[in-house]
């Protein structure tokens, strides 16, 4: 476990050099997450009823056998001060941003393009990443990181490309957040103008609120998981300023309404841009290519000028 | 699916420490966090995790407080702030689609009370 930052529950793989991240996650969160499987997203709203036994847990936490007679009357016990309100008044995830606002200078000074590519799992991410790596493996640099619960299967296969690829395992965790994705960064040689994927664990909704310092997010949607996802996720969509629709090439045999899922996506994020794209066929991803190329062009420039 | 919400709360004992540091305190009683209506934490999932995360910290065993900051946007035809009951809604006045929104995704340690 991290001793800096407290972070516990991701193994960077191949990471040799930093035992502290060599490490799986602690019993407790690991404890913790085995209770909630299964059930994180149904419990939202009335859950009260689900778990029987949570109930006095959810809604009064201070009443516990341990603490029943606590508080104000207790303040009393010798060597405790009086009790007091501190205001704070800060962001809960100021430490995920001052982490990211690091990672994005290590991107500026090297004058890479880093895009944080997000969807729910099996929606094709790596293998559009492993078709766009051989399209524009000859022009750019490509370094990719990949971040899964568990194995370093992904990273393998874009190896395979040529391209530099370094795994996180986040064990029971739902994101990458910007500290892993700062030791992902200490394996990988950036050369200057180049690219940076970071392949975000396959979720659509946590992964929305961490940023990993990266100059824009993708998101990956692909037919068969229903055209209405835009508006059931919006978090992930209105922070995207990309959207691939992947997997057009098995449109003629769904009942997926394209012009529904788009009016969805434009509701969430009416600045989002959408391709319709297949890692299968390489349909639509030359715009995905001139996308990258475009956007990266623009951040190498000042780099270009200063040098 | 885990939840993002387990690292939320550690976080907020991130900044709990931070303030140890400088105030000396024995224990934590009471943390009253402002989360954002509109925001992407649930404020079922961050009480359900509460006391399995802050197990065995200075936190254990303290109340957890949510005060829900509604959403706000601002209506480019109305020209008016209006409140926002989803982060893609219409306006509720003129129930035109062009409100951008300008509040309710906050996520923040308010305050705490100590001992």
């Amino acid at each position: 476990m991290c001793t800096v930052c407290g972070c516990g529950t991701a193994n960077l793989v191949d990471a040799h050099t930093h035992e502290a991240v060599v490490t799986g996650p602690t019993g407790r969160v690991h404890g913790l997450l085995g209770h909630d499987h299964g059930h994180s997203h149904s419990h939202e709203h009335g859950h009260s009823h689900e778990h029987g036994q949570e109930a006095d847990h959810h809604h009064e936490p201070a009443v516990t056998a341990i603490d029943f007679g606590k508080g104000l009357a207790g303040v009393s016990i010798a060597g405790l001060s009086q009790e007091r309100t501190i205001s704070i008044e800060r962001d809960i995830l100021s430490k995920n941003n001052a982490y990211a606002d690091a990672n994005r200078g290590r991107f500026r000074d090297a004058g890479v393009f880093a895009m944080n590519v997000l969807s729910s799992p099996g929606s094709g991410k790596t293998s559009l990443l492993v078709r766009t790596i051989l399209a524009l493996r000859d022009r750019w640099s490509v370094a990719v990181i990949e971040g899964d619960q568990q194995t370093s299967n992904d990273a393998e296969r874009i190896r395979q490309t040529g391209a530099q690829a370094v795994q996180i395992n986040t064990g029971k965790g739902c994101h990458l957040d910007a500290h892993m994705v700062g030791h992902a960064l200490e394996q990988l040689s950036l050369e200057p103008g180049g690219l940076l994927f970071i392949e975000n664990v396959g979720n659509l909704v946590c992964p929305a609120a961490f940023d990993l310092g990266e100059a824009c997010k993708v998101v990956v949607l692909s037919v068969t998981e229903g055209e209405d996802k835009p508006l059931k996720y919006p978090d992930m969509f209105a922070a995207a300023a990309l959207m691939l629709l992947n997997k057009s090439d098995l449109l003629p045999h769904l009942d997926f309404n394209i012009d529904a899922c788009l009016a969805a996506a434009l509701r969430v994020n009416p600045r989002l841009q959408i391709l319709t794209v297949s890692a299968r066929t390489g349909e639509g991803l030359g715009a995905f290519y001139a996308w990258i190329e475009g956007r990266a062009a623009a951040t190498k420039t000042p780099m270009a000028r200063l040098g | 699916m885990a939840m993002h919400e387990v690292s939320l709360i550690e976080n907020v004992l991130g900044l709990v420490e931070q303030e140890r540091a400088k105030h000396a305190f024995a224990r934590v009683s009471l943390i009253r966090l402002k989360v954002g209506a509109l925001g992407s934490a649930d404020p079922a999932a961050l009480r359900f995790c509460f006391d399995a995360v802050t197990a065995g910290t200075i936190a254990e065993g303290s109340r957890l407080e949510i005060e829900i900051i509604p959403g706000e946007g601002w209506c480019a035809d109305c020209r008016h702030s209006v409140p926002l009951e989803e982060r893609f809604g219409a306006c509720p006045v003129c129930t035109g689609g062009r409100v951008r929104m300008t509040g309710g995704d906050v996520l923040r340690l308010a305050e705490m009370e100590v001992e």
